[in-house]
């Protein structure tokens, strides 16, 4: 049934799916292959006594095959387990293998050393915790790169990290004498807080119109836009009062009551009550919104102002980035 | 003849004239529209006012989607499990104390960027990383010699890509994407750092995830600053991104800040957040990035 003879013939001279030609010999894929090598003494298939030593998941077998179970092939292999530890799997091959040619007893001992080497090297890498590849997604870097640039865009950094600093200034997050600040800066802060308590009378309309020109102005822009004066024509008589003197036009006075009280505060009280005294409350208010614009340019350069330019310099500041900000937090 | 759409007129010369002219009619007249809107808003703020107030653009700030992770200003409930978080300890005054190192083998570019960060951060420590121990040893070095945070820069073809963050002894780790790194000196007008403790702004960080992130950084830095250096560092979140840019600032007068920056700056972008220590095998993710969580740009998780 089972010639050796005839199965090496075959296999050695006509096919064998396992047997792989190169320059260096011919060797072999059979699994239960001792030593890897194509030859009639340690061909697996044409040998009916035949040991090897072979590992799955991590176990070492020993596997022997007889001529007595030649003609039964499913249990023509028996599957000895070896130990773990290595003197006595050398032993169970040593009981196992009592006598048969030593030289195969010899391979599977090898065997045995190989696998057990590399089943220790292999769990050590497994503890090691070695670094893994990940893919770097272009498509998502790809998108993310301009939704970067758009959300610093929305972001406003600078804007809003100097709204931040000025808001902690005037909660006195930094304490009754900040080193941080000009003694000048603090005082007038003092300053606009005491005037702030004093004068109770302000409306809500004219506080968040404060409010407004505080972004304004910590927007850092100080956009002051010089707006052509074909438009304010009929305001020329004003700045002629203007110049002339404050006294005649309710308007203009108070629109330099409301400059006061922004940059310096000093009296500012006392003219505010003046202002709304003497006029229309609300006409004073409306002049005194519409004019708060004009704030800081004449008295930055008061002489310019008479000698060159004669009218009033009006000076628009952008609201609509406010409206943005507030938008930012109260989304 | 009159009836006759623009669109329709053969004549492909006459057809362009008249769009033309009808285009500069239009221009006009919006210019017209503007200078009268312009001289009635002048005389009238209110009206301004009411323009401004009402015609509010829709932005992806404004149309956030509704999220509940989002904290109110008063949760006490947040406030309560903050005060029991693994930060708390550096929030009742615990001195930070800051390891920062990179992956083994690390380019010019990373360490660069190191040696920025270590000008940034007070008692931030910077250590060679060699080859022989792993992260989750170095970990434990840093847990023996009471370190409260190790960072860790990691590149990738020699430029630094990632940060990963990580709170001691209890965690949570962080694991951001880098991008847009620029040098304090790449920076145009760039100031010079001194080695004050800076301020911390922090803006933005809104949902709970948010808070986690921000207190994170917050535990970097010392808690109390020191004023006269006018520095001020900022992590601001928009849109996820976390922008960072440190300034120095002077108060001009009570409504004028000025900035001049000191640089570095980066983005950063949460990749992951894992509850404990660094894990890479079993680790507890609190939060990591998936594709599928991108249901919508108005969607934010920090």
């Amino acid at each position: 049934m089972n010639n050796d003879g005839i199965v090496w013939e075959v296999l050695n001279n006509q096919f064998c799916s396992y047997k792989v030609k190169t320059d260096v010999g011919n060797l072999c894929r059979h699994p239960h292959n001792l030593t890897g090598r194509c030859n009639r003494k340690e061909c697996p298939l044409a040998n009916s006594k035949y040991a090897t030593v072979r590992e799955t998941s991590g176990r070492i077998y020993l596997c022997l095959k007889t001529a007595e179970r030649a003609h039964i092939p499913s249990k023509q292999w028996e599957k000895i387990e070896l130990p773990k530890n290595f003197a006595q799997a050398i032993e169970v091959i040593d009981n196992n293998m009592q006598y048969w040619p030593n030289w195969m007893i010899h391979m599977c001992k090898q065997r045995l050393t190989k696998i057990t080497q590399y089943l220790i090297r292999m769990r050590k890498l497994k503890l090691k915790n070695r670094s893994t590849l990940v893919p770097i997604k272009k498509k998502l870097e790809r998108r993310e790169r301009t939704r970067e640039v758009r959300a610093e865009a929305a972001a406003r950094l600078d804007q809003s990290i100097e709204k931040e600093l000025l808001e902690r200034l005037k909660s006195k997050a930094y304490g009754d004498q900040p080193l941080n600040v000009n003694e000048a800066v603090w005082k007038e802060i003092l300053e606009g807080d005491a005037v702030e308590a004093e004068s109770d009378v302000t409306t809500e309309d004219e506080l968040e119109e404060e409010n407004e020109y505080e972004l304004d102005s910590a927007k850092g822009g100080f956009a002051h836009e010089f707006v052509s004066d074909d438009s304010d024509l009929e305001n020329d008589g004003d700045d002629m009062e203007d110049l002339v003197g404050m006294s005649a036009s309710e308007f203009s006075s108070a629109d330099d009551d409301e400059e006061e009280e922004d940059e310096d505060g000093e009296e500012s009280g006392s003219d505010d009550e003046m202002s709304e005294d003497s006029d229309a409350m609300d006409r004073s208010d409306k002049r005194a919104k519409g004019k708060r614009a004009a704030g800081s340019a004449p008295r930055q350069k008061p002489t310019k102002r008479t000698k060159k330019h004669g009218p009033r310099v009006e000076i628009e500041y952008e609201t609509e980035t406010v409206a943005k900000d507030n938008m930012l937090t109260n989304w | 003849m009159n009836n006759i759409a623009t669109s329709e007129i053969k004549n492909k010369v006459k057809r362009g004239q008249i769009y033309e002219k009808q285009r500069t009619e239009k221009g006009k007249a919006k210019r017209l529209r503007r200078k009268e809107l312009k001289k009635e808003e002048a005389e009238n703020p209110e009206l301004r006012e009411a323009r401004l107030r009402e015609n509010v653009p829709a932005t992806q700030e404004n149309t956030r989607e509704f999220d509940e992770a989002v904290v109110a200003d008063a949760d006490e409930e947040v406030a309560n499990e903050e005060e029991e978080d693994e930060f708390a300890q550096y929030f009742s005054g615990q001195a930070p104390k800051v390891l920062i190192t990179t992956t083994p083998k690390a380019g010019k570019q990373t360490v660069n960027f190191v040696k920025e960060l270590v000008s940034v951060v007070p008692n931030l420590e910077y250590v060679k990383r060699g080859s022989k121990f792993a992260l989750q040893q170095i970990i434990q070095f840093c847990k023996n010699r009471e370190y409260t945070d190790l960072v860790v820069v990691s590149e990738d073809h020699k430029e630094p890509t990632h940060v990963t963050v990580i709170h001691l002894p209890e965690g949570p780790t962080a694991h951001f994407r880098l991008t847009r790194i620029k040098g304090g000196k790449e920076i145009l007008g760039h100031a010079r750092a001194t080695s004050h403790y800076p301020e911390l702004i922090l803006n933005q960080f809104s949902t709970r995830l948010g808070h986690t992130v921000g207190r994170m950084f917050a535990a970097l830095f010392p808690q109390v600053p020191e004023f006269q250096g006018r520095q001020v560092v900022t992590f601001h979140n928009q849109r996820d991104f976390i922008f960072f840019r440190r300034h120095r600032y002077v108060f001009k007068n009570s409504k004028r800040v000025d900035l001049q920056e000191i640089g570095p700056r980066f983005t950063l972008r949460l990749r992951w957040l894992q509850k404990g220590l660094y894990d890479p095998v079993n680790g507890e993710y609190e939060w990591s990035y998936k594709a599928d969580l991108e249901t919508s740009r108005r969607r934010v998780f920090l």
